[in-house]
């Protein structure tokens, strides 16, 4: 195939600007088939995202999670793994802090057994553990059983949501009910404070700054992420180099497992305060895009994950201001993921290079 | 490089099919809302008085939701200056991310002043709601946190609840299916399992059963009813049984008479096949008003509600100011039950009833309104064979409202 000369060698920056705009063009296209002016609706999505501080709290509330899951998947990305089980290991978390907040403050008791704080800290930790495991067992079916990961993660998906689904309607249901709305909501002693009447709470903010700042520098300053990128690159040559590529690659499930698993907590714990079927908000699946869109570098994680988060909340409009399926918000990150990637591609297949 | 890239890609479609699925499962229909919505920028000429509607399901489900939608153009017809903003499909499957209470708030946002929850689902929502937005009057469609004699009574004058005095429709559905049926087999397909749905079931049991033995003069161990729990009140793929497989069973099971106590058509879609391959099967729907044109030749009758007249009374008290949150059980018109003005329920009688049992089926309802028939009086025994009421004991609308158990001769889990 001939290279196209007149849209060869020109800077990369046109190129991911190019698709961008191309993107938007389409989403407009696609807004008014579904019969509404794509400014206004544009318009009141991002107003549907930060007109008001509950809306706020919300687009943060979303981001917090998202942003765990995201830095936990720039590892496992590295090592050249697809850990789509991060969603089981979500869940896997969510109902780890379920069972300890379940056990520190039984049915019918009228106080938790441990302070508060403690409680809530306990179950945090303990999710953590949960997405370990969880992600330990993918990695191992991996690694051990020569599974592809893509279909190990996917099938302990559906084994997780499977056990909270059994969880909800079986032992752990509400007293004479089981509903798809979850488990018995834990007294309010054990929700995870909030920043002021919205649903953003500092401690999920925190967490999840925290564990994308980790991120950064263990990816860019240290031994380990070299080794990581190393065994992701091409993993016969890092063992042959003395890289123990096993460990390296379970690793990697470990540290995106126990991020998934705080977020699953953090789920828990900050944002529905109960065990529901689809606990993880498919922010799992949602982390995976953000992180494969920004190429597995965690520098940019941050301002694309704030955008989805805002999307998501956004989109809730679609259906209130305009009647249409809010479902469309998906088409509309569908798109604008699509033509990042051709952008990117673009401008590495015809880009100028540097110094020509 | 080249095959990194294409795994990226594979794994992006394989991920953006995952999350799309996930996020739309395909039994949902797109909502087609029927008021017109809200136009940010529309000339304001008389402010309307804006009433906020969280539903569970698709608005246009032919069911429970439905039913509501088409309470809340009662009351738009009725008080023209009313205006209602829905949002709909308000479960964690179809919006995973979405609680119930913040939809709320965003419908506060945009000026309503009363809240209406549709579902069981959303109780906590509503509390919630209630909370915090103290100005705002919240309603709760079937709870019970403003029923002071109730067991979760909750101090929130702002919260109310509405729900309809089902129980008697669905003794005359249960009476429709049991009149109905040759075999006496009927089977039902229901939803999750809750202190509604049981006393709904136990209810048709009860009509089914005093039919049986009283207009068809059969033995009433000739009757077998069973109840087959989907896990919702809709279909989740992947995560309720599906209603299709459950209502195939029944109807290749041998059960004659299949009711849906489900919010969905699957029972009616499913008989329409059954009998065009030469089965001898009859249907009951719920919910829906029109549920018997779906297989009109099959159907022995719908039992429907009538949200428009119960939720006018409190639409009309919010704006007057003087709404106190109270739990309302609304009974039925029995003068005439389909009076869209004052029956909180209604029902339709389908074309497979036939003639004579039309009249019996009169002769139960009129027994019903009147009172001479009283069903909900022992001596009646709890499935597991314990005592529910004794001989000439009536049951208190707590008793019946909470009902822990399924009754004694039904088939199918009371947990």
């Amino acid at each position: 195939m001939t290279t196209p000369a007149r849209i060869a060698g020109l800077p990369p920056a046109f190129y991911r600007v190019g698709a961008f705009v191309i993107s938007l063009i389409f989403i407009a296209l696609i807004v008014l088939i579904s019969g509404a002016s794509p400014v206004t609706v544009i318009g009141s999505m991002v107003g549907g995202a930060f007109g008001n501080a509950d809306q706020i709290g919300r687009v943060i509330a979303t981001l917090s999670p998202l942003l765990l899951c995201a830095a936990g998947l720039v590892y496992t990305f590295n090592a050249g793994l697809y850990n789509l089980g991060v969603e089981g290991q979500i869940t896997f978390g969510a109902i780890a802090a379920t069972w300890l907040l379940r056990v520190v403050y039984p049915e019918g008791a009228t106080a938790s057994l441990l302070p508060p704080p403690l409680a809530i800290a306990l179950a945090i930790v303990v999710g953590g553990i949960g997405g370990v495991l969880w992600g330990l067992l993918a990695g191992a079916l991996h690694v051990y059983g020569r599974i592809s990961e893509i279909f190990a993660g996917l099938g302990l998906n559906f084994a997780a949501t499977g056990i909270a689904i059994y969880l909800i309607f079986g032992p752990w249901k509400r007293p004479g009910v089981a509903s798809l709305s979850g488990t018995q909501p834990f007294d309010e002693s054990l929700w995870l404070g909030t920043f002021g009447n919205t649903e953003a709470t500092p401690v999920a903010l925190g967490l999840g700054l925290l564990a994308l700042a980790f991120t950064i520098i263990v990816m860019r300053n240290t031994y380990f992420g070299l080794r990581l990128r190393a065994v992701g690159r091409n993993l016969r040559a890092a063992y042959v180099l003395g890289v123990p590529a096993r460990r390296q690659l379970l690793s990697a499930f470990f540290i995106c497992g126990l991020f998934a698993g705080v977020a699953g907590a953090l789920q828990v714990v900050g944002m529905f305060h109960r065990l529901i079927p689809n606990i993880s908000s498919n922010l799992g699946f949602l982390g995976l895009l953000v992180v494969m869109l920004v190429n597995f570098d965690p520098l940019w994680i941050l301002p694309v994950a704030f955008f989805f988060s805002a999307l998501n909340i956004g989109s809730l409009q679609l259906p209130l201001s305009f009647g249409l399926e809010s479902s469309l918000a998906g088409v509309i990150q569908g798109l604008l993921v699509l033509f990042a990637l051709i952008g990117h591609g673009l401008a590495q297949k015809y880009g100028r290079k540097p110094g020509e | 490089m080249k095959t990194n890239r294409f795994k990226v890609l594979g794994a992006l479609l394989l991920v953006g099919a995952l999350a799309s699925a996930c996020a739309a499962p395909p039994a949902a229909a797109p909502a087609q809302p029927t008021a017109p919505a809200a136009e940010p920028t529309a000339p304001a000429a008389e402010q309307p008085f804006i009433v906020g509607m969280v539903i569970v399901g698709p608005m246009n489900d032919k069911g429970w939701n439905e039913a509501h939608v088409l309470g809340a153009q009662y009351v738009m017809e009725k008080m023209p200056n009313v205006k209602f903003e829905f949002v709909d499909k308000v479960n964690p499957a179809d919006r995973p991310n979405v609680k119930g209470s913040q939809v709320a708030d965003e419908l506060i946002a945009k000026g309503a002043k009363v809240v209406i929850f549709n579902s069981d689902d959303f109780k906590d929502d509503a509390l919630e709601t209630a909370k915090k937005h103290p100005n705002v009057v919240v309603i709760h469609a079937s709870g019970d946190y403003a029923w002071k004699e109730g067991k979760n009574y909750k101090n929130q004058p702002n919260l109310g609840n509405l729900m309809t005095k089902m129980e008697p429709g669905w003794m005359i559905a249960g009476c429709a299916a049991a009149l109905g049926s040759e075999n006496g087999k009927i089977g039902t397909v229901g939803p999750l399992i809750n202190e509604e749905t049981r006393r709904y079931a136990s209810s048709a049991y009860l009509g089914a059963k005093y039919c049986w033995e009283n207009y068809k003069k059969r033995d009433p161990k000739e009757l077998q009813f069973k109840i087959t729990w989907i896990g919702f009140w809709f279909n989740i793929p992947g995560v309720t049984l599906d209603p299709t497989k459950v209502a195939d069973d029944f109807y290749n099971g041998g059960f004659d008479v299949v009711m849906s106590a489900i919010d969905t058509p699957e029972v009616a879609v499913q008989g329409k096949k059954a009998a065009e391959a030469g089965k001898a099967v009859k249907y009951h729907h719920y919910n829906y008003k029109g549920g018997c044109e779906l297989a009109p030749d099959i159907c022995l009758g719908v039992h429907y509600y009538n949200w428009g007249p119960g939720y006018l009374k409190i639409i009309q008290e919010a704006m007057a100011g003087t709404y106190k949150g109270t739990w309302t059980w609304a009974e039925a018109d029995w003068s005439n039950l389909n009076n869209r003005d004052t029956s909180s329920f209604g029902y339709i009688k389908g074309n497979a009833l036939g003639a004579e049992n039309e009249k019996l089926l009169d002769q139960f309802i009129k027994g019903l309104g009147d009172g001479s028939i009283d069903l909900w009086k022992g001596p009646l025994n709890f499935q597991d064979g314990t005592v529910f009421l004794k001989e000439g004991e009536r049951a208190t609308d707590q008793q019946i409202w909470y009902l822990p158990q399924l009754l004694e001769g039904m088939e199918g889990p009371s947990q």
